[in-house]
């Protein structure tokens, strides 16, 4: 995993000495763009963080918290590029809101001049990146939890009178955070440096840096390299410093967390405040979701929709069915490419977590580390140099150079979908086999493989969402000649036709959702006749 | 008579059978113990008393605790201490900062206190001490005085000794009675092991209410 990452650092590097700083720092949007990537890092993390840590202080272990389960599989599943693509559709002056709302509370005949998208302090921005990067923390702290002896912490803090927050932040935060700095130091990164959300929801006059960069690298002359290569460079130096800033918040918690709990203090009054803060933001962010993927929809067979409308004048298949040989291609090429990766993950992985088992390895939090890499490192500072490896070794442009790419990105989610369940599995079930005389392979293609069809389908739905969600990488690998869904959704994006962008957003959200439910049918099909396994 | 816990007709119902049945009142320091092979419902009567009894559950009945009725209270407001079967003290925090935790934030002088209560159970200076670094015994003496510092005015013992050895098991427990009784609070201990119910000398129910034989106490 290490290699492509480093590999491509090295590739960036080179390029952007050759005058590349000058002319970045020759450049007037450098400050503007550079503040924007540490404003919209900063606040979405700590929001995402607070209400992700909220709703589980408030709600664990109360009925509501299951729903909150629920939602998570298909949020998840759904590409940024199209929860940006449906806010937007949300948020802008004409939009659904302002529509909702007008003429009869606002007055407006015609949308009004207001920058409620691609605002230039990037409020719109940090939205988007809000409601996907909950539900990615939920899902972290829901497999953390278990570990941490959460139930039995809370019941002690309350028999000793606490609040439930208190007692949560007290007492179980710190056994979960440690577990959970990898994917916010993730979550740091991504939303310092995400793309195709600032491409579509982010400012304009400058551009956040990560997207600029990308600007610059498809520019057509080759000053463009040098200019894009140097602020891959400095944006990796913003997102190295911010980490640091960050850890050192996390030390200073750490220490005011402690200092509190010697105090005694309950904090019983928080209860209430934080128990409706946590139900009205799991509720405002399931209807922001619920409306911006309605919306979506809505628009790809809309027909005739004049502004102050809230609905459709009637609704046609006619965008569909003129935009389908298009759709039905760049659909192919993109689960062709989903399937390509997600299998060679799936191989890469069974067999690490194969080995793991047969060799009795223990890996370390080094191998942990490595895993996250690519997760952590803004792609804009290592792709670039990938690219400039993949144009020289001639590997550019096709289907296989971009699965490829992808492969780095599906490779993680894969291995942390599967591994818990994997190491899970009964191994006495192994040893009454090989007591039966069963080699060790047949041990794992004839009992292990089949019993674990369930979780394996689910992390191959999950490397197929992955994937399908790629943008920069598909751009970069695909040197502008292998178009999926999510990068023709992108391109769309500044174009004004709103009907294809529903359509292209549709099916960005419908094709993993169709990975989803093929793991979840095609356990309960082959396995009809057996209980055990359905439990 | 005012500071007992009292259980009045207390009745939980699974699916209209019921699993615990209790009508008893436990005096200051006297114990009552719950005995019963597992599954048998002793935990579900412990939360019951706590207040963490969840659907499918079914209560009724009425619980009192010195002279309060607290049927309808909230956990943290039942003023019920427990102890586990591990010590659950908390791993990030010193000894000291685990027994300030429970401390009530009125008491001034925190440093004070705590060493106070160390001293008590023989463990003098050991507030600074990381809990990882203490043996079985010194854990369990340090989350009851954790227990008792956050002014419990009843005691629940969910099998608090099953995990010790057992030279270490007759001296905790006998560590554990005599601060109870010194404090004067009721105490109810959930075991299934019978040295358990001889040693705490009261009355053995089963969770449905019946008298459990025990034999004659080892003297």
């Amino acid at each position: 995993m290490a290699v492509p990452v480093l590999a491509g650092l090295m590739g960036t590097l080179i390029p952007a000495l050759d005058g590349g700083f000058h002319r970045l720092a020759a450049w007037p949007g450098l400050r503007a763009a550079m503040g924007l990537s540490l404003v919209t890092g900063f606040v979405a993390t700590v929001l995402s963080l607070t209400i992700a840590l909220l709703l589980t202080a408030a709600l664990y272990g109360v009925p509501a918290f299951a729903w909150v389960q629920r939602l998570l599989a298909p949020v998840l599943a759904l590409p940024h590029a199209a929860a940006a693509l449906g806010l937007a559709f949300l948020l802008a002056p004409s939009g659904w809101i302002a529509r909702a709302l007008s003429p009869w509370a606002t007055g407006w005949e015609v949308p009004p001049d207001l920058l409620t998208l691609n605002d230039p302090a990037g409020v719109a921005l940090i939205l988007g990146l809000v409601v996907k990067e909950v539900p990615f923390l939920l899902l972290m702290i829901l497999s953390a939890l278990p570990q941490t002896d959460a139930a039995r912490r809370m019941m002690l803090c309350r028999t000793l009178g606490y609040g439930r927050l208190r007692g949560f932040a007290l007492t179980v935060l710190p056994a979960l955070y440690p577990q959970l700095r990898l994917p916010v130091y993730a979550v740091l990164t991504y939303s310092m440096t995400a793309v195709e959300s600032a491409l579509i929801l982010g400012p304009t006059l400058p551009p956040s840096l990560s997207a600029q960069v990308v600007l610059w690298m498809n520019a057509p002359d080759l000053k463009g390299q040098g200019l894009a290569a140097a602020g891959a460079v400095v944006q990796l130096a913003l997102v190295i410093g911010a980490l640091i800033v960050w850890r050192a918040g996390e030390i200073l918690c750490r220490v005011f967390l402690t200092l509190l709990a010697v105090t005694g203090r309950r904090g019983l009054w928080l209860d209430p405040f934080a128990d409706l803060m946590a139900r009205a933001m799991g509720i405002a962010l399931a209807l922001t979701m619920a409306a911006a993927l309605a919306g979506l929809a809505l628009w790809s067979v809309a027909g005739p929709w004049q502004f102050p409308d809230a609905v459709p004048q009637n609704l046609t298949f006619a965008t569909w069915s003129r935009a389908l040989p298009d759709l039905r291609d760049s659909a192919g090429v993109t689960l062709g490419i989903a399937m390509l990766s997600t299998f060679a993950a799936l191989a890469l992985v069974l067999g690490c977590l194969q080995a793991e088992h047969r060799f009795a390895l223990h890996p370390g939090a080094g191998a942990l580390w490595l895993l996250y890499l690519p997760l952590v490192m803004p792609q804009v500072a290592f792709l670039p140099g990938v690219q400039m490896l993949a144009l020289q070794a001639g590997l550019d442009g096709t289907m296989l150079s971009v699965a490829l790419l992808h492969l780095v990105f599906v490779l993680p989610y894969v291995f942390l979908s599967l591994s818990a369940p994997f190491r899970a599995w009964d191994t006495r079930i192994a040893t009454a086999a090989a007591a039966l005389g069963a080699s060790p392979s047949r041990v794992f293609w004839r009992l292990r493989l089949p019993m674990l069809l369930s979780p394996v389908l689910t992390a191959a739905a999950v490397g197929m969402a992955v994937s399908i969600g790629q943008y920069l990488p598909t751009l970069i690998a695909g040197a502008g000649r292998v178009e999926t869904v999510t990068t023709a959704a992108v391109a769309l994006a500044s174009g004004g036709n709103r009907r294809l962008i529903g359509a292209y957003g549709l099916l960005q959200m419908l094709l993993p959702a169709l990975g989803f439910v093929v793991a979840l049918a095609l356990p309960a099909l082959v396995w009809r006749n057996r209980r055990g396994m359905l439990a | 008579m005012t500071a007992s816990l009292v259980l009045h007709a207390l009745r939980v119902t699974l699916q209209g059978e019921a699993v615990v049945q209790l009508d008893a009142t436990v005096q200051p320091g006297e114990v009552l113990t719950l005995m019963g092979p597992s599954g048998s419902g002793k935990s579900t009567a412990l939360a019951a008393m706590i207040g963490t009894l969840a659907p499918p559950f079914r209560q009724s009945g009425r619980i009192w605790l010195a002279g309060k009725d607290i049927t309808a209270l909230p956990t943290h407001a039942r003023r019920i201490g427990l102890m586990f079967q591990d010590d659950l003290l908390f791993p990030h925090l010193s000894v000291g900062g685990n027994l300030a935790f429970a401390l009530p934030p009125t008491v001034r002088d925190r440093a004070l206190a705590v060493d106070r209560a160390l001293e008590q159970a023989e463990l003098s200076g050991f507030a600074p001490r990381d809990p990882a670094s203490l043996s079985g015994g010194q854990r369990a003496r340090v989350a009851l005085l954790r227990t008792l510092l956050a002014e419990p005015k009843a005691l629940l013992l969910d099998e608090p000794f099953s995990r010790l050895d057992a030279g270490l098991r007759a001296q905790i427990r006998a560590f554990v009675f005599a601060q109870a009784r010194a404090r004067g609070l009721p105490v109810v201990l959930v075991t299934h092991d019978v040295e358990d119910a001889r040693a705490a000398r009261g009355r053995v129910l089963s969770p449905l209410g019946q008298t459990v034989g025990i034999g004659p106490a080892a003297v």
